[in-house]
């Protein structure tokens, strides 16, 4: 009789076993349906508070607008990326998941993968929302057709562009918080490291006055850049056009994801 | 016989008060490196912003040229390229002071103005503007020069605050009330007597009273006097989720005087009509100036004379106060936040909360203890990063020849208390937050959507100006209230704001502060009744 597990057929699939094992991890968590859940109420609950009471101003953005409840459902997808590592370093879980899957960046690769995916699934669900309580609600605000308001519609290529982006920035914001997390292992240190990240470009760029400066940090804060994506009025003045925004955060989360797996790779656990 | 002597511990009892208590949670703070090490993150962070925002806001080309000289700030080289400079009063403080002026020398230590109003109008009422501002002015008045900024004392009526007499810019003190017209017109009189000039006011030319006295400080012999008209801009704020604007719109006063009277010295022989400061444009239809005809006088002005306000919204973007640069405060809080959060979260943790709870069963005290300890080295982290800040941009403003907008020494000392503080009271409501809810993800998030958030939010003018304006009055966040630089002033309409740059609070700064101290004590008798009644 011959045992079930061989080590040669253990290392061949190692990627979609260590991704079983993630997302056992993660799926039987009370706290992450809570989260999500949280997620997506909270970024539908702000955008539809936005747009009704949102008043009529020359060059408003409606597509921006619809969706600046990802401004604070982002905060709960970091909190869920966080979550995905710290939590194993607070209960000691880490040490038997690297006796169990040795080969460290593919541990760090299916959390990626997976907070990734979550936040993508509930990020869809909370922009089609929010997209939804803009397209009901505007036109009684007075953003109607007549007053040379265009109604907000997914075929409609910048508001699709918008929604989607939505939507990957919240999958990006995740990367970049569970990078963070898996370099400082600590869940507080983590997330305030993130918030601070968040918060603190926009923060500097209304300070600073010398509009030169200002340009520089929108362009290189993660939340700043990153939500041009949103934009649909007035494109080419935003700092960076949509999708190079979006990318420049794209480039934090993978910088974040690089540290936090050289930091795994040659660190005790 | 044995005689059995129970067993003793061969360690001395050891003394078990409040202070051992206190010394043992300090032993617990100071052995953590990770907690120290944020500490100094806290205050190296916020005095690193504020060094850099300095330095991006001082013009780059600018500083460039003026640093080759090394002889100090060059004030020809910000003038050149930098925002204009600023105006300053006789007290040193920034002031606006362009008017429309129709004026005589007035010679000697004596000598008396009167005049009758009989109207005050302006613009007619159109959908951007209302007619006449509340502080349009119109009047006499007594100058040292005609320079800007010079001393000055005047008797004037207003849009809709009545007769004042207002001094040196920042002074104010209401005579009769009403608006002035036809039918009830206002006499003012100006008196001068050495330094000392004098207002009255009257509604028949017959009956006077006395509005105020004031002691104007090394006037000359030989000042200015005469009559004046100005209309301060029209701020108009309009801040919806996802667009804010700030409108100013030029306005202008028009004024008719008679029964002009003089008494005293006045050597020249006619009245001389000009703009004081750079002369504006005016409003198309409504150009500045007088005409006399038969004994009356019509003045049209437009400007303000007043004591100017920080922001962009206000027209006075690059210069400003030193409390903006504590902008980096809210980082250097967010770390803070993360020690105080793991301060008590690492005890449930570890399994060492059951140590400390058997070692000093009542638990009220344990908490205060942390409390304590906690609130000192938070306080003193923002004392440190406070200094830190202002020693640094001031320094960095000096050498990029960057003019910082004047605070006056007592708000400067607020500022670094009131920061030092803000942070003790944040640590202690954090320590309260995670004894409540014992997880750190959990306690961190709530302290910084609690008081990071609505400062984020109200300053990047992410939310309209009217739900920011209440986020500051009462959520925690409130306690930032203490970095602002400088006062509102009643007689001057700004656009005091939170957000746009301008850095105005809605609550008074120790008012803020107690806003915050109200969350703390919440938190904490809800911690200490939560750690009494549930197992560790």
């Amino acid at each position: 009789m011959s045992l079930p597990l061989s080590a040669g057929r253990r290392s061949h699939r190692a990627w979609p076993e260590t991704l079983h094992a993630e997302w056992t991890k993660l799926r039987t968590l009370a706290s992450t349906g809570w989260l999500l859940a949280g997620a997506v109420a909270l970024t539908v609950a702000v955008s539809t508070m936005a747009v009704a009471a949102a008043a009529v101003a020359p060059g408003l953005d409606l597509a921006k607008l619809s969706l600046t409840g990802v401004q604070a459902g982002q905060a709960v997808a970091v909190i869920l990326a966080v979550l995905t590592i710290s939590n194993e370093y607070s209960t000691g879980m880490i040490r038997v998941t690297l006796t169990a899957m040795p080969r460290r960046p593919t541990v760090l690769a299916a959390k990626a993968a997976l907070a990734g995916g979550l936040v993508l699934a509930a990020g869809a669900v909370a922009v089609l929302a929010s997209v939804l309580a803009g397209r009901l609600i505007l036109p009684g605000r007075g953003f109607t057709p007549a007053n040379g308001y265009q109604l907000l519609s997914l075929g409609n290529g910048p508001d699709l562009r918008a929604a989607c982006g939505s939507v990957l920035y919240l999958a990006l914001i995740a990367l970049l918080s569970l990078g963070i997390a898996t370099a400082v292992r600590d869940s507080a240190v983590a997330i305030g490291t993130v918030l601070a990240l968040l918060y603190l470009f926009p923060i500097a760029a209304a300070v600073v006055s010398n509009h030169h400066w200002q340009r520089h940090l929108e362009q290189i804060g993660p939340t700043t850049a990153g939500l041009d994506i949103q934009g649909t009025v007035g494109v080419h003045a935003l700092p960076l056009t949509p999708w190079q925004g979006l990318g420049v955060l794209a480039l934090w989360a993978v910088g974040a994801l690089i540290l936090g797996g050289l930091v795994l790779r040659f660190r005790d656990a | 016989m044995t005689t059995i002597t129970p067993y003793r511990s061969p360690v001395q009892d050891g003394p078990d008060g409040f202070p051992q208590l206190l010394h043992a949670e300090w032993t617990k703070f100071r052995t953590v490196r990770g907690w120290v090490i944020g500490m100094i993150v806290a205050v190296l962070v916020t005095a690193g912003l504020g060094l850099f925002l300095v330095a991006a806001s001082a013009n780059v080309s600018c500083g460039a040229s003026s640093s080759g000289g090394g002889s100090g700030p060059v004030r020809h080289g910000a003038a050149a390229c930098g925002p204009p400079p600023l105006l300053q009063g006789p007290a040193g403080e920034p002031v606006t002071d362009s008017f429309y002026f129709v004026r005589r020398p007035l010679a000697g230590n004596g000598g008396s103005i009167t005049v009758r109003v009989t109207s005050l109008t302006g613009l007619p009422p159109g959908p951007m503007q209302p007619g006449l501002m509340p502080w349009s002015r119109a009047g006499i008045l007594i100058k040292q020069d005609l320079s800007q900024g010079s001393a000055y004392a005047a008797m004037m009526v207003t849009g809709g605050n009545g007769v004042r007499m207002q001094w040196n810019y920042t002074g104010d003190t209401s005579g009769l009330s009403g608006a002035v017209s036809a039918a009830s017109p206002r006499w003012l009189r100006l008196t001068r007597d050495g330094d000392t000039i004098t207002g009255y006011d009257s509604t028949d030319g017959a009956h006077w009273t006395q509005v105020g006295a004031v002691h104007l400080a090394g006037l000359p012999s030989a000042v200015q006097a005469g009559l004046f008209a100005t209309s301060p801009q029209y701020i108009a704020i309009s801040t919806s989720f996802g667009s804010g604007n700030v409108n100013n719109n030029q306005t202008v006063a028009t004024a008719v005087f008679d029964h002009v009277r003089r008494s005293g010295a006045w050597p020249a022989s006619t009245w001389t009509g000009g703009d004081i400061g750079p002369a504006t444009e005016g409003i198309q239809g409504f150009p500045q100036g007088y005409h006399q005809a038969a004994g009356r006088f019509t003045v049209t002005g437009s400007g303000d004379i007043a004591p100017a306000i920080p922001g962009p919204g206000n027209g006075n973007e690059g210069h400003e106060p030193i409390g903006f640069f504590l902008a980096g405060a809210v980082a250097g809080l967010i770390a803070v936040i993360v020690v105080a959060t793991m301060f008590m979260t690492a005890e449930y943790r570890r399994g060492l909360i059951r140590t400390t709870l058997a070692v000093s069963p009542v638990r009220g005290r344990v908490l205060a203890a942390k409390a304590i300890v906690i609130g000192s080295a938070a306080f003193v982290t923002g004392l440190a990063a406070a200094v830190g800040t202002v020693i640094v941009a001031t320094e960095e403003a000096h050498a990029s020849g960057y003019s910082l907008w004047p605070v006056p020494w007592p708000a400067e000392l607020r500022l670094i208390a009131g920061t030092a503080a803000l942070a003790a009271v944040a640590a202690v409501l954090t320590l309260a937050v995670a004894t409540m809810v014992r997880r750190s993800a959990a306690a961190v998030m709530l302290v910084i959507v609690a008081i990071v958030v609505p400062y984020f939010l109200t300053f990047t003018a992410a939310v309209p100006a009217v739900i920011g304006e209440w986020l500051l009055r009462i959520t925690p966040a409130a306690a930032f209230a203490v970095q602002q630089s400088t006062s509102r002033y009643h007689q001057v309409q700004a656009a005091y704001m939170p957000g746009l740059g301008d850095g105005f609070f809605p609550l008074a700064p120790w008012a803020g502060l107690a806003v915050l101290c109200g969350w703390a004590a919440l938190a904490l008798a809800g911690a200490a009744y939560l750690l009494r009644r549930r197992d560790a």
